[in-house]
Order: C-alpha cells, then structure tokens, then sequence
C-alpha cells in the first residue's frame, strides 16, 4: 500500500472491472496516476472511459478489482467520501446547479471543507460567520482563477457555454482535489478556447498548483499539447500507454480509430 | 357615412390619447376613476366604494407618477375614513404608505409592519370592516389555527421547498408534536395504585390513587390529578426534538428513494402513525394504553407562566392562560385566546428565523444542490443521505411543535385529525404559496388555512344569501370563469385544459342544480373540491405559486435537467 505512494502514484487501479447485465463496460483495466502529471484517457464511443471515470469517483461499484488512492482503498465507497479524500472532477454533460449562481455553485463544491452544522447555522456562531466569510472569499478567489470573477452572481445556466465548463473546473476545485477528473473538458468549445483551456491546465493546474489530472478527451490537439501520458480504451480494454508520441504510432490505437482495413492500408502503402 | 365618421372620431382620439405623456394620462385615468367613484357614491353607496377599491388595488399594483400618487392615495384614503368603513381607510393608508419606503428598506419595513398589524389584531380585530364575500375578518382562534398551519407549511417547505423531496406524510409529524404534548399533559398515564404497600388494585380496602404522579412545572393541574405533568414550555422543544427523531427514524430507510418512490413511501408512513394512534388503546392485545384509540386524549393541561414569573413581571406575563386576563387595553377585554395568538407569532417568528438562517447556510446550499441534481451533489461531496435526513429532521421538529402548539390550544387531540387530507392540505398551501419561498408559503398557509376555517362557510353564506333562486347569474360567471380558464391555459396543457374546463362546469351543474330546487349550498361540504380546483390553477397558470422562489421557479417552467444539457453528437452517453 505504502509503496504506491512512494512510487509516486496517487491512484493505483487494479483489474477494475464493470458489467452492466451481460455487457462489459470496463474489462479488467489496470492504471496507475502518477502525481503531478497530466494522463489523458482517450478511446473511440462507448470505450468505457466515461465508465471507468464513475468507478473512480464512486458513482458505480466496481464489479471486480479494486482502486487504491493515497494508499487507501476506496473501492465502492460513495461519492461523497472520494471526493472529501481528494478526487474532484467535472462531467461529460454539464452538470452545474442551474438555477444557482456562479458563487453558489463553487460554495456548494466547498462543502466537505467546511464545518458549520444544523445547530450553529442557526445560532450564526462566530465561527459559522467566519467561515462562510473565508469560503465566499475562496470562491471569488477561483472564480477569479478561471476567468469569471464578473459573471459571480449570474445564474449558472445563463453563463455561455464555454463559461459553464469553466465554472464546472472552478467547483471542482472548490473541493480541494489532489487528483482532478475532467470529463471532456473541452467539447464544445472553438479551437481559441480549447487551446487557452490547454494551456491552462498544462501550465496552471499542473505546474502552478501542483495538481494531478486525468482527463477523458477527443481532441487531438489537446491531448498531444498537455498530456505526460496517453492511455487508450477500445471496448472496455487498454489497448496502449505510453507518451503522446508513441500512442500516435500504435497499431492498435490507429485500429482502433480507423479500422483494420485503414491499417491494411497504411501497411501497403509504407511497403510500396 | 356616419359609421365613418364615428370610427375616425374614434382612431383620432385614440391617437390623441396616445400621444400624449404618460403622466398626464395617469393623471386623467384617475381623475376619470374618483369622478365615476364619486358619482356613483350618491346613486348606491356599495358601488362607489367598490369602483373606489378596485381603483385602489389598480394604484397600489401599477404606481402612478409622483404628484398623482400622492393625490390620489390621499383622496381615496380620504374617502374611505369620512364615508365609508375607516378601517378600510387604515388598511389602504398602511398599504399605500409601504410603497413611500425606499426600496431597499423595504425588505424588513413590510415584515414589521405585518407582525406589529398581527400582535394588535385582537385589538381591531372586531372593529375592522365586512370583506366582500368573505365576510368578517378571521376571528382570534381561527388565527390561532392559521398560524400553526403557517408553522407546519414552513416546516415542510423545509423538505419540499428546499430539498425538493416530495413528502406525502407530513401528518405524521404533526401527530407526533400533538401526542407527545398530549401524553405528557394529561393523565393518560395515570394509572391507579393502592395505598396500602404490596395491595393490588383489585384487592384495595382504601379508595384507590393515581400511580404516577409527575410533575414537573405544569400550570393548571388539578390536584391530585395522576399522570405526567411536564411544563407546556418544556414539552414544545421536546415534542420537536422527539418529532425530529422520528423524522430521521423514518427517513433512513425511505430517503434512499428518489423522487415518486419517496413520496410513495411516506405517503404509507403518514397512514401508519394515524392508524397507531387510533388503535392504541390496546397495543398489539397487549392491553396497554398508549393512545386511549378513538377516544383520543383530553383534557390537556393549560399553558402559563406559573405564579412566581406572574408575579415578578406584576401580572403582565399570566400565570395560566386559561383562567387569566381581566385587563381590559384600547377597549377590549384580553381573552385566553389572544395570550394563545401572542404565542402563536413568538413561535412563527422563531421558525421563520430558524428558516431564513437554514436558507443561507452550507447546509441550505446543500439541500438546493440535491434538489438540482443529485448526482452533482454527491459529487461534490454532499453525502446525500445525511443531507437529506437533516431536512427531514427539520421539517419534521416544526411540525412537531406545531402539533404540540394546536394540541395544547385545543386541549385535546384526537386520531381523526390526522388523515391523509392533512398532509395533502398542509402541501397545498406549499405550492400555493411557492416551494421554497418563506414568504408565499406563509401568504398560501394563512390563506388556505382560513378558507378551511371560516372562509368556505362564509362564502356559503354569502351565497346562499344573495344568489337566491340567481342561479342564472351563477351559471354565467361559472361559464364566463371557465372560457378564461380556456383563454389562459396554453395550447400545449391540453388534456389538463379539458380537465379543468369539465371540472369547473360539473361543479356549476351541482351548485346550479341545487340552487334551481332551493337547496341551501353547503360549501364547506366541497371543501376538498374547492382545494383541488385552487390547486389545478394554481399547477395550471402560476406553477411556482403565488409568491415564488426565483429559483424554483425556473426550474419548473424549464425542468431539472437531470438528462444531459449538451449532448454532443461525438460524445456517446458512455465514453
């Protein structure tokens, strides 16, 4: 257990396996995060990446193997309890509280780091006033980070589309994360923005603030651009991993893009 | 070519009209309205005084400019305090006199305002004016009554309004508050003991005495009464916290649920409280008489504030409410029932407080995170259960103590009071009012609450008076409310559109038909109608309610989005 974070990995996946009736989403993956890198999880549709993502975070059970982070075994604990020991992450489909404004939605991610109950709620103690003071002044302060200190009491759902995946990274980190999960972090949004999004968790995230992030992406440019490591999914199995590079020129991974007769293809015509 | 002539007299005075500034035809409008009024005061004074109101209502929704506001507001205040009834004159100069605050004080002047006119209700409570249709205004017991429901409705706003978990068996808090004051201020635990040392009952040659004797700071005890007497003060947070703890006990197992599976399920646990309170007379055949069954529990002790407080304020803070009050302030004689009212608004007050401070707390964030979407929530850290077990315990302490509140009011409380409708009643001014805001929760509890004490008879006497053998006119204000109905429902509620439109003509068949062969109507006897109508329209026209919560509101008129806001065509459901 030690070893892994001596190792320097701060989350060990081991065979994780997911069924869903007779379909296996996710086969025996083993997967390693080493700190302070950016590892991409890449794959065709229905690869199992998505899948795999809610394995780590606790929104499914594993059905085989175990996930391991900071030394501790987190397999099938709730979401709740991985994200208070330090895994944040964003979701494929904007999931932000609509109807709550930009500041909320950050304060609501603050919420495993903050003590106030019931009772002294109620009473308002000092502390109560005192924390909720610092948690507004630490939202404002990430909203600040991501580029929407001016938009902190608009409604999340009015925000324009490439804003509302920024707020998503700002609420995740909220939660205080040692290892932050972005699913698709830059669908949607113009090659301008996903090449500032690049560089922000290439050059911000990562060696800034010293986060680990894995990051389920679809676009090329980002992941060669960011990422230390590349790991690839077909059909709920890891076919490669490796750097950027090397995942570029793997059989397999082109395979599985492109299809067998595409590497057919290339073969004859890096013969001829 | 007179027809021409008369259309473009038309045209250009209606151009005329339009072009010019909007002051001056504000100004000509009211003039216009106080002329009518005026005029119409010398040929039936109701009618003046009905153009004069409905004028009022119109200013006081759309403020004219400044110099005719002010005209008019005094005119019409004037009006009313020399001619017509002056506590309506009071009421319009209070209500005109909150659009003088500046806005951004406004948002604690109106509160004050409202509770300082509800501490001094019984004051004027009977020399205020007859309100058209409804009649007198709610006497100091029904406003007892409302402002407990008021307490109740907030409490569920708590698990409704911010948690967004629907509750179909709120009754059973309310039971709980009202059974836990009832066995500790009774003597239903009295029991009978011999005198003699190691005699059973059965055996005694002495007269028999109560077995349990407790008592601990209850007012108005008779002597030598058996059973548990705890002070009333005491039992109100007692019967909360033991209330919350049923809350939580019953929520454990249910609030794993989502959405109709929760309601389902509470909707069984409001059924098993009530049905355990009427069979507990002999708990599983064991004999043991937890509830004394239909019969239910009376009398109860009074509240007070016992002699030694009495008599250390000079009598200001009675002893016991019930045999209190001689003093006689502004002309009227202070009765039980008022000390009961005055209570009554302490205890609205704290909860409103306890609302407002749950609202704007990590803990209130939490709630409306879940209700957005769950999976978010837990996502960001919000461990669900816990969460939604606190709203629960919170709901569930005010309806507990407004249990214990009425059932103490009442001095008694009985199995039949905690039906199924209860819960349903108590949801309705919920919505009514709006899910989630404080203030139209409480506007749609009072409201509703008063309809089912005095409203509905009211209004049937009313009707039964002036619509004699009129069923005609009936008839034409049903068919002329049901084509609004038509008009303001949209094209895409259809179904509902038929639905309302057929109820409100089977409702005036009835009423039409009854009156045709001179039966009086007995409108309290549709009283559950009557709610479910108010309730149709309300869903139907204003599903946020009369007062809503800006948030709740958008998310019934664009949904939750618990399916996915941007599904990309590239990105398949499972990555």
């Amino acid at each position: 257990m030690t070893d892994t974070v001596a190792d320097g990995n701060l989350l060990v996946a081991t065979d994780v396996r997911k069924e869903f009736g007779g379909l296996i989403a996710v086969n025996d993956v083993s997967f390693t995060v080493p700190r302070e890198r950016v590892i991409s999880l890449i794959g065709p549709n229905g690869a199992g990446k998505t899948t795999f993502f809610n394995m780590l975070t606790g929104v499914y059970k594993p059905t085989a193997g175990s996930i391991t982070f900071l030394g501790d075994d987190v397999t099938g604990k709730p979401p709740h309890a991985i994200t208070a020991k330090g895994i944040g992450r964003t979701f494929q489909n904007i999931r932000l509280f609509q109807n709550m404004t930009a500041l909320e939605n950050v304060m609501v991610g603050m919420h495993t780091r903050m003590r106030a109950n019931l009772f002294n709620s109620i009473v308002r103690t000092p502390f109560v006033r005192r924390e909720e003071a610092a948690a507004r002044a630490r939202a404002l302060e990430l909203l600040q980070e991501v580029g929407l200190r001016r938009k902190a009491h608009a409604a999340a759902k009015n925000l324009p589309y490439g804003e509302q995946r920024k707020l998503e990274v700002a609420r995740a980190l909220a939660t205080e994360p040692q290892l932050l999960l972005l699913d698709e972090p830059t669908a949607g949004m113009n090659p301008q923005e996903s090449a500032e999004f690049t560089q922000f968790v290439g050059h911000h995230l990562r060696d800034e603030r010293k986060l680990t992030v894995l990051m389920i992406e679809h676009d090329m440019r980002v992941v060669m651009g960011v990422s230390d490591r590349v790991s690839v999914l077909d059909y709920g199995e890891k076919i490669a991993e490796g750097s950027p590079r090397e995942v570029q020129k793997n059989e397999r991974v082109i395979e599985a893009y492109l299809g067998k007769a595409a590497v057919e293809d290339m073969k004859r015509q890096g013969l001829s | 070519m007179e027809h021409t002539e008369a259309v473009d007299l038309q045209s250009r005075l209606s151009a005329r009209w339009k072009e010019l500034p909007e002051i001056q035809r504000t100004g000509t409008k009211i003039v216009l309205a106080l002329v009518l009024a005026a005029l119409l005061l010398f040929v039936d004074k109701a009618l003046g005084f009905g153009v004069a109101t409905v004028a009022a209502v119109y200013w006081l929704y759309r403020l004219p400019p400044l110099p005719w506001r002010l005209a008019a507001q005094a005119v019409l205040v004037l009006l009313f305090l020399v001619l017509g009834p002056a506590s309506f004159g009071i009421l319009l100069a209070g209500a005109f006199a909150v659009f003088w605050v500046p806005e951004r004080r406004r948002s604690w002047v109106v509160p004050a305002v409202a509770v300082g006119a509800a501490i001094f209700y019984p004051f004027y409570q009977g020399h205020m004016f007859t309100i058209p249709v409804f009649g007198a205004w709610p006497d100091v017991a029904t406003g007892v009554v409302m402002l407990v429901f008021v307490m109740m409705a907030i409490g569920l706003n708590i698990v409704v309004g911010y948690a967004g978990l629907l509750d179909l068996g709120y009754v059973a808090f309310y039971a709980t508050g009202a059974y836990t004051a009832a066995f500790f201020t009774s003597q239903q635990f009295a029991g009978q003991r011999c005198p003699t040392p190691g005699v059973s009952v059965a055996n005694c040659s002495v007269a028999v005495v109560p077995k349990h004797n407790f008592d601990f700071g209850a007012v108005g005890v008779v002597p030598g009464a058996g059973g548990i007497h705890i002070s009333v003060w005491l039992l109100l947070l007692l019967a909360g916290v033991i209330t919350a703890f049923f809350g939580i006990v019953i929520g454990l197992p249910t609030l794993r649920l989502r959405g109709d599976y929760l309601a389902i399920v509470t909707l069984g646990f409001g059924e098993i409280l009530p049905q355990i309170a009427r069979n507990g007379d002999n708990l599983f055949g064991t004999g043991v008489n937890l509830t004394n069954g239909p019969n239910g529990i009376t009398p109860l002790d009074s509240m007070g504030f016992g002699n030694r407080i009495s008599d250390a304020t000079g009598g200001v803070l009675p002893s016991n409410f019930l045999t209190c009050c001689k003093a006689s302030h502004f002309g009227h004689q202070i009765q039980s029932t008022d000390i009961f009212f005055w209570v009554a608004i302490v205890l609205l007050l704290l909860t409103v407080f306890c609302s407002f401070r749950l609202q704007y707390s990590r803990l209130g964030r939490a709630w409306i995170a879940i209700r957005e979407d769950e999976t978010a929530a837990a996502a960001m850290g919000i461990p669900l259960m816990r969460t939604k077990t606190w709203a629960y315990a919170s709901g569930a302490f005010f309806g507990g103590v407004a249990g214990a509140y009425y059932a103490v009011f009442r001095s008694a409380t009985f199995p039949g009071d905690f039906f199924f409708n209860i819960s349903v009643f108590i949801l309705c001014m919920v919505i009514l009012g709006g899910m989630g805001n404080i203030w139209g929760v409480i506007v749609g509890a009072a409201f509703l609450a008063y309809l089912d004490r005095e409203g509905l008879a009211n209004t049937g006497a009313w009707l039964n008076t002036n619509l004699s053998a009129t069923s005609f006119n009936l008839l034409v204000a049903g068919i002329f409310l049901a084509v609004l109905v038509w008009l303001l429902t949209r094209q895409r509620e259809q179904v509902m559109r038929y639905v309302l439109v057929g109820l409100i003509v089977i409702d005036l068949v009835v009423f039409a038909g009854l009156r045709i062969i001179h039966l009086p109507i007995e409108v309290p006897l549709y009283a559950s109608g009557i709610y479910g109508l108010i309730i149709l329209i309300v869903m139907l026209l204003r599903p946020e309610g009369l007062i809503p919560s800006r948030r709740r509101a958008a998310e019934l008129h664009e949904g939750v989005h618990d399916e996915p806001l941007y599904d990309l065509a590239h990105a398949g459901a499972e990555g």
